[in-house]
């Protein structure tokens, strides 16, 4: 390419890996971060390979019993902790937050790096279990099972412990940013929807992680010193566990889900060139998931022996999540209602995520009623509603932002054919993957199991083949996205034509990310009123 | 962009001035703080069920802590909340000397209070009132009194591992402050030091009813 990005930007200045390992720039922290959680990704996914290639047929495939319980529990619990819950927060969020409210950084650049190192403390942890010997509970560690179990279950809940406090510091860290930290006139009800759901999420991560950190520290004083409160031989409740442990992990869903349709916002607002349809609406319906999602943990539980009243009780309130979720949804189909909708490879993601994001929802609700789940529960109609939820919806989402803000971060574009192709076919493996699933489950086929009767042969087999198709969209992306570095065209500021403030400057921003701190005089999505401007902007001249 | 002037050393580039700096640090340690008390809540939680479970056990069980000590720790504990509030005081004041006597003082209470905590611990493992598998004391009528000595050892060794802590940050910033690094105009790692010992001490006041007194 004869054109070369600008040469004053954070990832040329200052240079050598020693500035990369001790920056405080929260947009290299982000991208440190990305490089974490996309390894992440290809161990999981490997695995997720593995358990899909086992269950090809019937019978003894690949793996003995004991392997094939290591390798669920290793995939899931690298997917969750080391991949998913730092995805779209610590990787994303910390790049594109600072400039979405026009700061120069985060409110502790220093705590910023803190929590990246600390991220690969937990996780050099949690790879040290797997090479000494690998877990066999399940990514949810349940007592009493996981007290006993021979494998490395100290090491493994450790290394989620660890990587906890990063996840607090980083959500602590967003707070006070969004706080404090906000450009002159950037007012609350001008901040991007991003902003609000990382707001939204960090509020969950440091009033959730705390007690999952308890419930770990527990489990490893149970192993270690028998402290006995969750063994039932010694007068302990093993579902006090699992009480401690979803009322994490549920929120800890929300975690997961809400930054991404934060990054839905964005995408579908931007490419339809509309003001977004009730603003205050989606931005309060995340704080409202947010709170929502500390009261529902019991749903997790309706066959555990819990009481029958309290299932009740939390089977009503999870129907109420459905409520705020329901309007981002409608709200984002009233944006796209009449808009000038342009498909480009981001906003294809966000249109997988539309479909696949309210399958995953609607049969949450079918989780939530109580009768229902009795039959569903554990079976793979499960394992297909949250794969829809965290794949079909966050993994989804994470890709459309890639996408989107790819441009700013490196400041070259991909091809957006490929993008394109590989957007499609992950979209259509993912639901061969996924979708038999739900029939599987409804038909009883158990989770976690590495065999299976006969009847279910061909669910699998597409399923199994499913994830192959996956795989290629994935290889496809890798290539075209590694070959941008060299070979990416030169984008210019703003090539989406968006309204939002880190589209003003230059792509890749600066260090210091702004030239001059930025007046906010208007909100990031009044389209309506400037489709003059965008019309131009749309051409690469940058935004106003 | 700032002039050099109104950009002394100790504010960072990032912020706009010394009092954004301020509230930014201030706001992100009470939130730290809010982990911290949900941290101590899981904890209470399992107090309160298995309180709820076995209500006689636990008052058999209590009998067995030295109200004694605990009282006198918790005095201890007060009081170096005190000094460390003055310290804080005195700062602001600019009188950079009292300050470090004063959170010499606090850090003096803070270890009064570890002591006393060895001899009750030494104490009781010498008895056998261990946590969970380990217990063999025989003295505590009821079924699984070890579970109470399992939440007695739990939370406060998770305190005393606080008070480790906050003696680490309240030394750093007492050597600091000899230094002469903080003056009126800039003292907010000694203040959030600060908010972080009266949480520690916070704490212990909690506990020290629910383990000790409560009959
Ligand atoms: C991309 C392709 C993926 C495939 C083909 C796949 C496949 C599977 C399969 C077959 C199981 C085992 C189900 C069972 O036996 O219960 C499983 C479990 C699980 N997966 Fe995935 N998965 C994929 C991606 C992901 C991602 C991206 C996440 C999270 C972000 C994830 C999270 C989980 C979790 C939490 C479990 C539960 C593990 C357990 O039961 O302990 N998966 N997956
Ligand atoms: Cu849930």
């Amino acid at each position: 390419m004869d054109n070369q990005p600008p040469v004053h930007s954070y990832l040329r200045e200052p240079s050598g890996l020693k500035s990369w390992l001790l920056t405080r720039d929260h947009k290299r922290i982000g991208v440190l971060y990305l490089i974490g959680i996309m390894t992440a990704f290809v161990i999981g996914g490997v695995l997720a390979l593995m358990i899909r290639l086992e269950l090809l047929r019937p019978g003894p495939t690949l793996f003995t019993p004991d392997t094939y319980n290591k390798i669920f529990t290793l995939h899931g619990a690298v997917m969750i902790f080391l991949f998913i819950i730092p995805s779209i927060p610590a990787a994303l969020g910390n790049f594109v937050l600072p400039l979405l409210i026009g700061a120069k950084d985060v409110a502790f650049p220093r705590l910023n790096l803190a929590s990246w190192y600390i991220y690969v403390v937990g996780t050099v942890v949690a790879l040290y279990s797997i090479f000494a010997g690998a877990v066999d509970t399940g990514w949810t560690f349940y007592t009493p099972y996981s007290t006993q179990s021979t494998t490395t279950v100290t090491a493994m809940t450790l290394g989620a412990f660890i990587l906890g406090f990063s996840s607090i510091l980083t959500g602590l860290n967003f707070i006070v940013t969004v706080h404090k930290l906000r450009a002159p006139g950037m007012t609350w009800f001008r901040m991007p929807l991003m902003v609000w759901a990382l707001y939204a999420t960090a509020v969950i991560q440091i009033l959730a992680t705390p007690v999952l950190g308890i419930t770990l520290v527990l489990l490893i004083l149970e192993r270690l010193f028998g402290i006995g409160i969750f063994d039932p031989a010694m007068g302990g409740d093993p579902v006090l566990y699992q009480h401690f442990f979803w009322f994490y992990s549920h929120p800890a869903v929300y975690i997961m889900i809400l930054p991404g349709m934060g990054i839905i916002s964005e995408l579908i607002s931007t490419f339809s060139r509309k003001t977004i349809f009730g603003y205050r609406f989606i931005a309060f319906s995340s704080v409202a998931i947010a709170l929502l999602g500390f009261l529902v943990w019991g749903h997790h539980m309706f066959v555990s022996g819990q009481s029958e009243l309290a299932s009740m009780v939390f089977s009503a309130l999870t129907f109420l999540v459905a409520i705020p979720s329901g309007i981002k949804i409608f709200n984002w189909l009233a944006t796209m209602y009449k808009g000038q909708i342009s498909f480009t490879t981001p906003m294809l993601y966000a249109l997988s995520f539309l479909c696949t994001f309210t399958v995953g929802g609607l049969t949450g609700i079918f989780l939530g009623t109580l009768s229902v789940d009795v039959h569903l529960h554990d079976t793979y109609f499960v394992v297909a509603h949250f794969h829809y939820v965290m794949v079909g919806g966050t993994v989804m989402a994470l890709l459309g932002g890639v996408h989107y803000w790819w441009p700013k971060m490196f400041g070259r574009m991909y091809s957006e054919f490929w993008g394109r192709i590989a957007a499609i076919i992950i979209f259509v493996g993912f639901n061969l993957t996924f979708f038999p699933q739900f029939v599987l489950g409804s038909q009883g086929m158990p989770r976690r199991y590495f065999d299976y009767i006969p009847e279910y042969h061909s669910l699998h087999a597409t399923s199994t083949v499913g994830s192959w198709v996956m795989t290629i969209g994935f290889l496809i992306m890798a290539a075209y996205l590694i070959r941008s570095f060299s070979h990416g065209a030169i984008p210019g500021d703003n090539p989406w034509g968006s309204l939002s403030l880190e589209w003003t400057t230059t792509s890749p921003p600066p260090t210091e990310n702004f030239a001059v701190t930025p007046q906010i005089t208007h909100g990031p999505y009044d389209y309506d009123q400037m489709t003059a401007a965008s019309t131009l902007a749309r051409h690469g001249t940058g935004a106003r | 962009m700032s002039v050099a002037a109104d950009h002394p050393a100790f504010l960072q580039h990032h912020f706009a001035d010394p009092r954004q700096q301020h509230e930014s640090a201030k706001l992100g340690m009470w939130l730290f703080l809010v982990t911290e008390i949900l941290l101590f809540g899981g904890l209470f939680c399992a107090y309160a069920v298995y309180r709820a479970w076995y209500p006689e056990m636990f008052y058999n069980a209590h009998k067995a802590l030295d109200v004694l000590m605990g009282g006198i720790n918790t005095v201890v504990l007060i009081t170096s909340s005190v000094t460390m509030a003055l310290a804080i005081r005195s700062l602001q004041r600019d009188r950079r000397r009292p300050a470090v006597g004063l959170l010499l003082a606090t850090l003096l209470l803070a270890s009064v209070f570890l002591v006393i905590k060895y001899f009750e611990y030494s104490h009781k493992i010498h008895l056998g009132q261990l946590p969970g598998k380990y217990y063999h004391f025989t003295g505590v009528p009821g079924t699984n009194p070890h579970i109470f000595f399992s939440i007695y050892f739990m939370m406060t060794g998770l305190h005393g591992l606080h008070v480790l802590v906050g003696m680490g940050v309240i030394g750093w910033v007492m050597v600091r402050t000899a230094r002469g690094a903080y003056s009126h105009v800039y003292y907010t790692p000694v203040e959030l030091a600060g908010l972080y010992w009266h949480l520690v001490d916070m704490i212990w006041i909690f506990l020290f009813p629910l383990l000790y007194l409560i009959g």
